[in-house]
Protein backbone atom coordinates (compact mmCIF):
# COMPACT_ATOMS: atom_id res chain seq x y z
CA UNK A 1 0.00 0.00 0.00
CA UNK A 2 1.61 3.38 -1.26
CA UNK A 3 0.86 5.62 1.66
CA UNK A 4 -1.22 8.91 0.71
CA UNK A 5 1.04 12.39 1.90
CA UNK A 6 -1.28 14.60 2.41
CA UNK A 7 -3.31 13.40 5.12
CA UNK A 8 -6.43 15.92 5.02
CA UNK A 9 -6.76 15.13 0.98
CA UNK A 10 -6.87 11.65 2.40
CA UNK A 11 -9.67 11.97 5.20
CA UNK A 12 -11.98 14.01 3.06
CA UNK A 13 -11.82 11.64 0.44
CA UNK A 14 -12.40 8.53 2.55
CA UNK A 15 -15.67 10.74 4.73
CA UNK A 16 -17.10 11.92 1.37
CA UNK A 17 -17.27 8.54 0.23
CA UNK A 18 -19.73 7.49 3.83
CA UNK A 19 -21.10 11.12 3.87
CA UNK A 20 -22.06 11.45 0.03
CA UNK A 21 -24.80 13.88 1.62
CA UNK A 22 -22.38 16.05 3.54
CA UNK A 23 -20.40 16.76 0.40
CA UNK A 24 -18.20 18.56 0.39
CA UNK A 25 -16.01 17.86 3.16
CA UNK A 26 -14.01 20.79 4.34
CA UNK A 27 -10.71 21.22 6.94
CA UNK A 28 -13.06 23.21 9.07
CA UNK A 29 -16.45 20.96 9.33
CA UNK A 30 -17.13 20.19 13.18
CA UNK A 31 -16.44 15.85 13.71
CA UNK A 32 -19.74 16.04 16.08
CA UNK A 33 -22.00 18.35 14.67
CA UNK A 34 -21.44 18.85 11.26
CA UNK A 35 -20.74 15.15 10.84
CA UNK A 36 -22.82 13.40 13.30
CA UNK A 37 -19.75 11.02 14.26
CA UNK A 38 -20.44 10.00 17.98
CA UNK A 39 -17.41 9.09 20.03
CA UNK A 40 -17.75 5.49 18.97
CA UNK A 41 -17.78 6.50 15.43
CA UNK A 42 -14.43 8.99 15.67
CA UNK A 43 -12.84 6.01 17.02
CA UNK A 44 -13.49 3.99 14.53
CA UNK A 45 -12.01 6.84 11.93
CA UNK A 46 -9.65 7.16 13.83
CA UNK A 47 -8.82 3.50 13.38
CA UNK A 48 -8.56 3.43 9.60
CA UNK A 49 -6.66 6.32 9.59
CA UNK A 50 -3.66 4.65 11.80
CA UNK A 51 -3.87 2.34 9.32
CA UNK A 52 -3.99 3.97 6.15
CA UNK A 53 -0.99 6.05 7.39
CA UNK A 54 0.79 3.31 8.97
CA UNK A 55 0.58 5.06 12.44
CA UNK A 56 -0.10 4.94 16.01
CA UNK A 57 -2.30 7.44 17.19
CA UNK A 58 -3.43 7.23 20.80
CA UNK A 59 -7.00 7.51 21.62
CA UNK A 60 -6.15 10.33 23.92
CA UNK A 61 -5.45 12.65 21.61
CA UNK A 62 -9.37 12.59 20.55
CA UNK A 63 -10.69 14.99 22.89
CA UNK A 64 -8.62 17.66 21.48
CA UNK A 65 -9.73 16.86 18.16
CA UNK A 66 -13.28 18.90 17.01
CA UNK A 67 -12.58 19.60 13.00
CA UNK A 68 -11.32 17.59 10.62
CA UNK A 69 -8.64 19.82 10.03
CA UNK A 70 -7.60 19.35 13.77
CA UNK A 71 -7.37 15.46 12.51
CA UNK A 72 -5.63 16.38 9.64
CA UNK A 73 -3.52 17.99 11.42
CA UNK A 74 -3.01 15.20 14.50
CA UNK A 75 -2.01 12.84 11.60
CA UNK A 76 0.15 15.00 10.01
CA UNK A 77 2.43 15.97 13.27
CA UNK A 78 2.70 12.04 14.31
CA UNK A 79 3.46 11.24 11.36
CA UNK A 80 6.31 14.10 11.68
CA UNK A 81 7.60 12.94 14.79
CA UNK A 82 7.71 9.17 13.87
CA UNK A 83 10.15 10.15 10.63
CA UNK A 84 12.13 12.47 13.13
CA UNK A 85 12.55 9.57 15.67
CA UNK B 1 -26.66 26.19 26.07
CA UNK B 2 -28.90 24.64 29.06
CA UNK B 3 -27.34 21.88 31.82
CA UNK B 4 -28.23 19.00 29.89
CA UNK B 5 -28.97 20.04 26.63
CA UNK B 6 -26.30 18.51 24.90
CA UNK B 7 -27.65 14.93 25.36
CA UNK B 8 -31.16 16.40 23.57
CA UNK B 9 -30.30 13.57 20.79
CA UNK B 10 -29.80 10.83 23.44
CA UNK B 11 -33.71 11.68 25.12
CA UNK B 12 -35.28 11.87 21.64
CA UNK B 13 -34.06 8.43 20.79
CA UNK B 14 -35.07 7.04 23.34
CA UNK B 15 -38.14 8.49 23.47
CA UNK B 16 -38.54 6.82 19.91
CA UNK B 17 -37.70 3.64 21.45
CA UNK B 18 -40.17 3.24 24.14
CA UNK B 19 -42.91 4.93 22.11
CA UNK B 20 -43.52 1.33 20.22
CA UNK B 21 -44.31 -0.34 23.87
CA UNK B 22 -42.27 -1.41 26.95
CA UNK B 23 -39.00 0.98 28.10
CA UNK B 24 -36.02 -2.03 27.70
CA UNK B 25 -34.51 0.08 30.57
CA UNK B 26 -36.67 0.31 33.28
CA UNK B 27 -38.11 -3.67 33.38
CA UNK B 28 -39.70 -4.24 37.06
CA UNK B 29 -39.74 -7.42 38.63
CA UNK B 30 -42.49 -7.21 41.34
CA UNK B 31 -41.31 -10.11 42.57
CA UNK B 32 -38.59 -12.75 42.22
CA UNK B 33 -39.72 -16.15 42.58
CA UNK B 34 -36.58 -18.25 42.10
CA UNK B 35 -33.44 -17.82 40.03
CA UNK B 36 -35.16 -18.32 36.56
CA UNK B 37 -38.69 -16.91 36.72
CA UNK B 38 -39.89 -13.43 38.02
CA UNK B 39 -43.15 -12.20 37.85
CA UNK B 40 -43.11 -9.28 34.77
CA UNK B 41 -46.55 -6.80 34.24
CA UNK B 42 -48.17 -8.98 36.77
CA UNK B 43 -47.21 -12.12 34.19
CA UNK B 44 -44.72 -14.88 35.28
CA UNK B 45 -41.77 -14.52 33.15
CA UNK B 46 -38.80 -16.52 32.29
CA UNK B 47 -35.72 -14.93 33.04
CA UNK B 48 -33.21 -15.55 29.83
CA UNK B 49 -30.95 -12.14 30.79
CA UNK B 50 -29.74 -12.36 34.33
CA UNK B 51 -26.25 -13.28 33.48
CA UNK B 52 -26.67 -15.99 36.39
CA UNK B 53 -24.77 -18.44 34.88
CA UNK B 54 -24.83 -21.45 37.75
CA UNK B 55 -28.29 -19.92 39.16
CA UNK B 56 -26.66 -19.70 42.61
CA UNK B 57 -28.67 -16.58 43.70
CA UNK B 58 -31.18 -19.19 45.32
CA UNK B 59 -29.01 -21.34 46.48
CA UNK B 60 -29.69 -22.48 49.57
CA UNK B 61 -26.18 -22.59 51.38
CA UNK B 62 -25.24 -19.93 49.54
CA UNK B 63 -28.22 -17.98 51.33
CA UNK B 64 -27.78 -19.22 55.16
CA UNK B 65 -24.33 -18.43 55.22
CA UNK B 66 -25.41 -14.65 53.97
CA UNK B 67 -28.00 -14.73 56.45
CA UNK B 68 -25.80 -15.84 59.40
CA UNK B 69 -23.02 -13.28 57.98
CA UNK B 70 -26.50 -10.81 58.30
CA UNK B 71 -26.83 -11.18 61.31
CA UNK B 72 -23.28 -11.58 63.67
CA UNK B 73 -21.53 -8.69 61.65
CA UNK B 74 -24.67 -6.52 60.63
CA UNK B 75 -25.87 -4.58 57.75
CA UNK B 76 -22.79 -2.74 56.07
CA UNK B 77 -18.91 -1.84 56.94
CA UNK B 78 -19.93 1.60 56.45
CA UNK B 79 -16.34 2.83 55.06
CA UNK B 80 -13.42 1.57 52.78
CA UNK B 81 -10.78 -0.87 53.49
CA UNK B 82 -7.74 1.70 53.59
CA UNK B 83 -9.55 4.24 55.96
CA UNK B 84 -11.91 2.13 58.22
CA UNK B 85 -10.28 -1.08 57.89
CA UNK B 86 -11.16 -4.74 56.44
CA UNK B 87 -13.44 -6.86 58.49
CA UNK B 88 -11.90 -11.16 58.53
CA UNK B 89 -14.31 -11.40 55.58
CA UNK B 90 -12.62 -9.42 52.76
CA UNK B 91 -9.24 -11.19 53.78
CA UNK B 92 -10.60 -14.38 53.71
CA UNK B 93 -12.41 -14.17 50.16
CA UNK B 94 -9.11 -12.72 48.76
CA UNK B 95 -7.21 -15.72 49.98
CA UNK B 96 -9.90 -18.38 48.78
CA UNK B 97 -9.87 -16.60 45.44
CA UNK B 98 -6.05 -16.47 45.07
CA UNK B 99 -6.67 -19.99 46.05
CA UNK B 100 -9.37 -21.20 43.41
CA UNK B 101 -6.96 -19.41 40.72
CA UNK B 102 -3.55 -20.77 41.62
CA UNK B 103 -2.31 -17.10 42.30
CA UNK B 104 -0.19 -15.35 44.96
CA UNK B 105 -2.40 -12.51 45.30
CA UNK B 106 -6.16 -11.32 45.27
CA UNK B 107 -7.91 -7.87 45.58
CA UNK B 108 -11.58 -7.68 46.09
CA UNK B 109 -13.36 -4.52 44.61
CA UNK B 110 -17.13 -3.44 45.42
CA UNK B 111 -17.94 -4.30 41.84
CA UNK B 112 -16.48 -5.54 38.70
CA UNK B 113 -16.51 -2.50 37.04
CA UNK B 114 -14.79 -0.82 39.80
CA UNK B 115 -11.99 -3.53 39.41
CA UNK B 116 -11.48 -2.82 36.13
CA UNK B 117 -11.64 0.53 36.58
CA UNK B 118 -8.65 0.61 39.06
CA UNK B 119 -6.67 -2.01 37.69
CA UNK B 120 -6.43 -0.95 34.11
CA UNK B 121 -6.00 2.86 35.17
CA UNK B 122 -3.19 1.68 37.86
CA UNK B 123 -1.02 -1.17 36.39
CA UNK B 124 -0.04 1.09 33.45
CA UNK B 125 0.89 5.07 33.89
CA UNK B 126 1.85 7.77 31.77
CA UNK B 127 5.05 6.53 28.86
CA UNK B 128 3.29 2.98 29.10
CA UNK B 129 0.61 1.41 26.53
CA UNK B 130 -2.80 0.24 26.85
CA UNK B 131 -4.14 -1.97 23.98
CA UNK B 132 -7.99 -3.34 23.80
CA UNK B 133 -9.88 -5.12 22.06
CA UNK B 134 -12.49 -2.76 20.02
CA UNK B 135 -15.52 -4.62 21.50
CA UNK B 136 -14.13 -4.19 25.46
CA UNK B 137 -16.64 -3.64 27.71
CA UNK B 138 -17.68 -0.05 29.26
CA UNK B 139 -15.66 -0.24 32.39
CA UNK B 140 -12.56 -1.26 30.71
CA UNK B 141 -12.77 1.79 28.11
CA UNK B 142 -13.45 3.64 31.40
CA UNK B 143 -10.28 2.42 33.38
CA UNK B 144 -8.39 3.74 29.99
CA UNK B 145 -9.95 7.60 30.77
CA UNK B 146 -9.20 7.31 34.54
CA UNK B 147 -5.67 6.38 34.00
CA UNK B 148 -2.77 7.95 32.24
CA UNK B 149 -1.26 5.45 29.39
CA UNK B 150 -1.82 5.60 25.82
CA UNK B 151 -4.09 4.20 24.74
CA UNK B 152 -4.68 2.07 21.23
CA UNK B 153 -7.71 -0.23 20.03
CA UNK B 154 -7.09 -3.06 18.20
CA UNK B 155 -9.78 -5.03 15.71
CA UNK B 156 -12.45 -7.45 17.59
CA UNK B 157 -10.50 -10.85 18.23
CA UNK B 158 -7.66 -10.43 16.19
CA UNK B 159 -4.53 -11.83 17.01
CA UNK B 160 -3.16 -9.77 13.91
CA UNK B 161 -3.94 -6.91 14.44
CA UNK B 162 -2.92 -6.74 17.61
CA UNK B 163 0.34 -7.60 16.62
CA UNK B 164 0.04 -4.82 13.92
CA UNK B 165 -0.99 -2.23 16.30
CA UNK B 166 2.06 -3.68 18.90
CA UNK B 167 4.37 -3.05 16.15
CA UNK B 168 3.48 0.27 15.29
CA UNK B 169 4.22 1.50 18.99
CA UNK B 170 7.27 -1.22 19.61
CA UNK B 171 10.26 2.03 18.85
CA UNK B 172 7.76 4.24 21.81
CA UNK B 173 9.05 2.25 25.03
CA UNK B 174 7.19 2.10 28.08
CA UNK B 175 5.08 -0.98 29.18
CA UNK B 176 2.26 -2.19 27.42
CA UNK B 177 -1.08 -4.09 28.90
CA UNK B 178 -3.22 -6.02 26.44
CA UNK B 179 -6.84 -6.33 27.96
CA UNK B 180 -9.12 -9.24 26.47
CA UNK B 181 -12.21 -10.70 27.58
CA UNK B 182 -12.73 -14.39 28.44
CA UNK B 183 -16.54 -14.25 26.49
CA UNK B 184 -17.54 -11.12 25.03
CA UNK B 185 -20.82 -10.01 26.40
CA UNK B 186 -22.44 -8.54 23.24
CA UNK B 187 -22.39 -12.01 20.91
CA UNK B 188 -20.95 -14.40 23.79
CA UNK B 189 -17.54 -15.48 21.47
CA UNK B 190 -14.38 -16.06 23.51
CA UNK B 191 -11.14 -14.27 22.68
CA UNK B 192 -8.48 -16.11 20.65
CA UNK B 193 -6.22 -16.26 23.71
CA UNK B 194 -3.63 -19.00 21.84
CA UNK B 195 -3.24 -16.29 19.41
CA UNK B 196 -3.25 -13.59 21.81
CA UNK B 197 -0.62 -15.27 24.06
CA UNK B 198 1.44 -15.88 21.35
CA UNK B 199 1.75 -12.02 20.01
CA UNK B 200 1.98 -10.78 24.18
CA UNK B 201 4.80 -12.76 23.93
CA UNK B 202 6.34 -12.07 21.48
CA UNK B 203 6.09 -8.29 22.00
CA UNK B 204 6.61 -8.65 26.06
CA UNK B 205 3.71 -7.40 26.54
CA UNK B 206 1.70 -7.69 29.60
CA UNK B 207 -1.77 -9.29 29.43
CA UNK B 208 -4.82 -9.11 31.60
CA UNK B 209 -7.97 -11.50 30.75
CA UNK B 210 -11.51 -9.92 32.15
CA UNK B 211 -13.60 -13.53 33.04
CA UNK B 212 -16.36 -11.67 33.93
CA UNK B 213 -18.86 -13.91 32.07
CA UNK B 214 -16.67 -17.03 31.94
CA UNK B 215 -15.57 -17.57 35.91
CA UNK B 216 -17.37 -20.61 36.87
CA UNK B 217 -18.32 -21.26 32.94
CA UNK B 218 -15.21 -22.56 30.99
CA UNK B 219 -12.50 -24.54 31.92
CA UNK B 220 -12.42 -28.07 33.66
CA UNK B 221 -11.97 -26.13 37.63
CA UNK B 222 -14.15 -23.31 35.89
CA UNK B 223 -11.29 -21.02 36.21
CA UNK B 224 -12.34 -18.85 32.78
CA UNK B 225 -11.38 -19.12 28.90
CA UNK B 226 -7.45 -18.90 30.64
CA UNK B 227 -7.43 -22.60 32.03
CA UNK B 228 -10.03 -23.74 28.93
CA UNK B 229 -6.88 -22.37 26.36
CA UNK B 230 -4.34 -24.23 28.63
CA UNK B 231 -2.43 -20.37 28.79
CA UNK B 232 -2.89 -19.12 32.71
CA UNK B 233 0.89 -19.23 32.96
CA UNK B 234 0.93 -16.76 30.74
CA UNK B 235 -1.81 -14.38 31.85
CA UNK B 236 -0.61 -12.23 33.95
CA UNK B 237 -4.04 -10.55 35.90
CA UNK B 238 -7.33 -11.71 36.10
CA UNK B 239 -10.15 -9.85 36.61
CA UNK B 240 -13.66 -11.09 37.06
CA UNK B 241 -16.73 -10.28 39.29
CA UNK B 242 -19.05 -11.51 41.61
CA UNK B 243 -22.07 -10.50 39.72
CA UNK B 244 -22.91 -13.03 37.30
CA UNK B 245 -21.87 -16.86 38.13
CA UNK B 246 -21.51 -16.34 42.09
CA UNK B 247 -24.66 -14.61 42.38
CA UNK B 248 -23.68 -11.55 44.45
CA UNK B 249 -22.11 -8.41 44.02
CA UNK B 250 -18.63 -6.90 43.96
CA UNK B 251 -15.16 -8.03 41.61
CA UNK B 252 -11.49 -8.75 41.71
CA UNK B 253 -8.25 -8.89 40.31
CA UNK B 254 -5.81 -12.09 41.05
CA UNK B 255 -1.57 -12.43 39.90
CA UNK B 256 1.27 -13.52 40.73
CA UNK B 257 3.01 -9.98 39.92
CA UNK B 258 5.26 -9.38 42.93
CA UNK B 259 4.05 -5.79 43.81
CA UNK B 260 0.82 -7.08 43.03
CA UNK B 261 -0.41 -5.22 47.11
CA UNK B 262 0.65 -1.53 45.72
CA UNK B 263 -2.24 -1.57 44.44
CA UNK B 264 -4.34 -1.39 47.91
CA UNK B 265 -2.35 2.29 48.63
CA UNK B 266 -2.46 3.34 44.70
CA UNK B 267 -5.35 2.58 43.15
CA UNK B 268 -8.11 5.22 43.56
CA UNK B 269 -11.87 2.81 42.91
CA UNK B 270 -10.11 0.63 45.69
CA UNK B 271 -9.22 3.20 48.36
CA UNK B 272 -12.05 5.84 47.52
CA UNK B 273 -15.63 3.88 47.80
CA UNK B 274 -17.14 1.74 50.73
CA UNK B 275 -16.25 -2.06 50.74
CA UNK B 276 -18.59 -4.76 50.69
CA UNK B 277 -20.96 -5.97 53.11
CA UNK B 278 -20.23 -9.15 55.19
CA UNK B 279 -23.63 -10.42 53.75
CA UNK B 280 -21.99 -10.29 50.21
CA UNK B 281 -18.69 -11.18 51.20
CA UNK B 282 -20.07 -14.49 52.80
CA UNK B 283 -22.14 -15.51 49.93
CA UNK B 284 -19.73 -15.27 47.34
CA UNK B 285 -17.18 -17.44 49.52
CA UNK B 286 -20.00 -19.65 49.21
CA UNK B 287 -20.99 -19.34 45.92
CA UNK B 288 -16.52 -19.91 44.72
CA UNK B 289 -17.07 -22.73 47.13
CA UNK B 290 -20.14 -24.40 44.93
CA UNK B 291 -18.40 -24.18 41.87
CA UNK B 292 -15.75 -26.04 43.47
CA UNK B 293 -17.79 -28.68 44.90
CA UNK B 294 -20.59 -28.66 41.99
CA UNK B 295 -19.06 -28.80 38.21
CA UNK B 296 -22.35 -30.59 37.63
CA UNK B 297 -23.40 -27.09 37.43
CA UNK B 298 -20.86 -26.31 34.99
CA UNK B 299 -21.87 -29.27 32.88
CA UNK B 300 -26.03 -28.76 32.80
CA UNK B 301 -24.85 -25.05 32.16
CA UNK B 302 -23.31 -25.95 28.76
CA UNK B 303 -26.21 -28.35 27.98
CA UNK B 304 -28.81 -25.81 28.34
CA UNK B 305 -26.77 -23.58 26.19
CA UNK B 306 -26.17 -25.68 23.71
CA UNK B 307 -30.10 -26.58 23.76
CA UNK B 308 -31.13 -22.71 23.24
CA UNK B 309 -28.32 -22.07 20.40
CA UNK B 310 -29.10 -25.40 18.26
CA UNK B 311 -32.64 -25.15 19.02
CA UNK B 312 -32.97 -21.33 17.98
CA UNK B 313 -30.74 -21.82 15.12
CA UNK B 314 -32.84 -24.82 13.77
CA UNK B 315 -35.50 -22.28 14.38
CA UNK B 316 -33.84 -19.71 11.46
CA UNK B 317 -32.44 -17.65 13.85
CA UNK B 318 -28.84 -16.02 13.07
CA UNK B 319 -27.25 -16.23 16.07
CA UNK B 320 -23.39 -15.43 17.24
CA UNK B 321 -20.56 -17.61 16.68
CA UNK B 322 -20.12 -19.83 19.45
CA UNK B 323 -22.66 -21.84 21.42
CA UNK B 324 -21.74 -20.08 24.67
CA UNK B 325 -23.86 -19.36 27.64
CA UNK B 326 -24.68 -15.89 26.00
CA UNK B 327 -26.62 -16.19 23.07
CA UNK B 328 -27.08 -13.53 20.91
CA UNK B 329 -29.55 -13.54 18.13
CA UNK B 330 -29.34 -10.90 15.32
CA UNK B 331 -32.41 -9.02 13.95
CA UNK B 332 -32.23 -7.08 10.33
CA UNK B 333 -32.70 -3.68 12.30
CA UNK B 334 -33.27 -2.11 15.29
CA UNK B 335 -37.20 -1.67 15.06
CA UNK B 336 -37.67 -5.48 15.05
CA UNK B 337 -35.14 -6.11 17.57
CA UNK B 338 -37.45 -3.78 19.87
CA UNK B 339 -40.83 -5.57 18.48
CA UNK B 340 -39.71 -8.54 18.97
CA UNK B 341 -38.30 -7.93 22.77
CA UNK B 342 -41.83 -6.56 23.75
CA UNK B 343 -42.99 -9.56 21.91
CA UNK B 344 -40.91 -11.91 24.33
CA UNK B 345 -42.19 -9.83 27.07
CA UNK B 346 -45.75 -10.16 26.41
CA UNK B 347 -45.20 -14.03 25.99
CA UNK B 348 -43.71 -14.37 29.58
CA UNK B 349 -39.81 -14.17 28.41
CA UNK B 350 -37.45 -11.86 29.68
CA UNK B 351 -34.08 -11.14 28.23
CA UNK B 352 -31.76 -8.13 27.09
CA UNK B 353 -31.92 -5.83 24.24
CA UNK B 354 -28.54 -4.53 22.63
CA UNK B 355 -28.83 -1.77 19.89
CA UNK B 356 -26.35 0.37 17.96
CA UNK B 357 -24.25 2.31 18.59
CA UNK B 358 -23.20 0.05 21.70
CA UNK B 359 -23.65 -3.07 19.54
CA UNK B 360 -20.50 -5.07 17.58
CA UNK B 361 -20.59 -3.86 13.48
CA UNK B 362 -23.62 -1.78 14.66
CA UNK B 363 -26.41 -4.81 14.90
CA UNK B 364 -29.51 -4.97 16.92
CA UNK B 365 -29.33 -8.06 19.11
CA UNK B 366 -31.66 -10.01 21.07
CA UNK B 367 -29.20 -11.17 24.33
CA UNK B 368 -30.10 -14.56 25.89
CA UNK B 369 -27.97 -16.02 29.11
CA UNK B 370 -28.77 -19.12 29.96
CA UNK B 371 -28.35 -20.76 33.71
CA UNK B 372 -27.77 -23.84 34.80
CA UNK B 373 -31.14 -23.52 36.49
CA UNK B 374 -33.03 -23.56 34.26
CA UNK B 375 -34.96 -26.67 33.20
CA UNK B 376 -34.96 -28.16 29.77
CA UNK B 377 -38.60 -27.66 29.79
CA UNK B 378 -37.95 -23.93 30.16
CA UNK B 379 -35.51 -23.94 27.24
CA UNK B 380 -37.70 -25.64 25.10
CA UNK B 381 -40.46 -23.22 25.71
CA UNK B 382 -38.70 -20.83 24.87
CA UNK B 383 -37.53 -21.97 21.35
CA UNK B 384 -41.04 -22.62 20.88
CA UNK B 385 -42.05 -18.53 21.60
CA UNK B 386 -38.82 -17.39 19.72
CA UNK B 387 -39.71 -19.27 16.84
CA UNK B 388 -43.76 -18.25 17.04
CA UNK B 389 -42.88 -14.21 16.93
CA UNK B 390 -40.01 -14.93 14.14
CA UNK B 391 -43.30 -16.53 12.30
CA UNK B 392 -45.86 -13.75 13.00
CA UNK B 393 -43.00 -10.77 12.08
CA UNK B 394 -42.27 -12.69 8.86
CA UNK B 395 -38.58 -13.07 9.77
CA UNK B 396 -38.73 -16.62 9.39
CA UNK B 397 -38.92 -19.16 6.40
CA UNK B 398 -41.70 -21.89 6.33
CA UNK B 399 -40.74 -24.60 9.19
CA UNK B 400 -38.40 -27.07 8.05
CA UNK B 401 -36.54 -24.97 5.17
CA UNK B 402 -32.92 -24.93 6.03
CA UNK B 403 -32.21 -21.51 4.70
CA UNK B 404 -31.31 -18.70 7.17
CA UNK B 405 -32.33 -15.08 7.37
CA UNK B 406 -31.13 -13.23 4.90
CA UNK B 407 -29.25 -9.65 5.55
CA UNK B 408 -29.61 -10.11 9.38
CA UNK B 409 -26.80 -8.37 10.60
CA UNK B 410 -27.47 -5.55 7.86
C1 LIG C 1 -16.93 -7.91 30.53
C2 LIG C 1 -17.45 -7.24 31.75
N1 LIG C 1 -16.58 -6.71 32.64
C3 LIG C 1 -17.00 -6.11 33.76
C4 LIG C 1 -18.35 -6.00 34.05
C5 LIG C 1 -18.76 -5.24 35.29
O1 LIG C 1 -19.18 -6.06 36.29
P1 LIG C 1 -20.22 -5.59 37.41
O2 LIG C 1 -21.55 -5.51 36.76
O3 LIG C 1 -20.12 -6.65 38.42
O4 LIG C 1 -19.78 -4.26 37.93
C6 LIG C 1 -19.27 -6.58 33.19
C7 LIG C 1 -20.73 -6.60 33.46
O5 LIG C 1 -21.40 -5.69 33.74
C8 LIG C 1 -18.83 -7.18 32.00
O6 LIG C 1 -19.69 -7.68 31.12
Amino acid sequence: MNRPDNALQEIVSLLGERFPQKAPITADMHISRDLGLDSLAAMDLLMSLEDRFDVSIPLNSLPEVETIGDLAALIDNTRAGATRR
Amino acid sequence: MSLLARLSPLRDAHRALISSGQDPFSVEFSRVLSATEAIVQGRRTILLGTNNYLGLTFDPSCIEHGIAALAQQGTGTTGSRVANGSYLGHRHLERRLAAFFGRRHAIVFSTGYQANLGVISTLVGPGDHLVLDTDSHASIYDGSLLGRAKVTRFRHGSPEDLDRRLRRIAAEGGNKLIVVEGIYSMLGDTAPLREIVAVKREHGAYLLVDEAHSLGVLGENGRGLAEAAGVEADVDFIVGTFSKSLGSVGGFCVSDHPDFEVLRIACRPYMFTASLPPSVIATTVQALRRIEEAPELRATLRANARALYDGLAAAGFVLGPEPNPIVAVKLPSSETAVAFWNALLQNGVYLNLALPPATPDHCALLRASVSAAHSAEQIAHVVRVFSKIGHEMGLLKAPGSKEPLANAAG
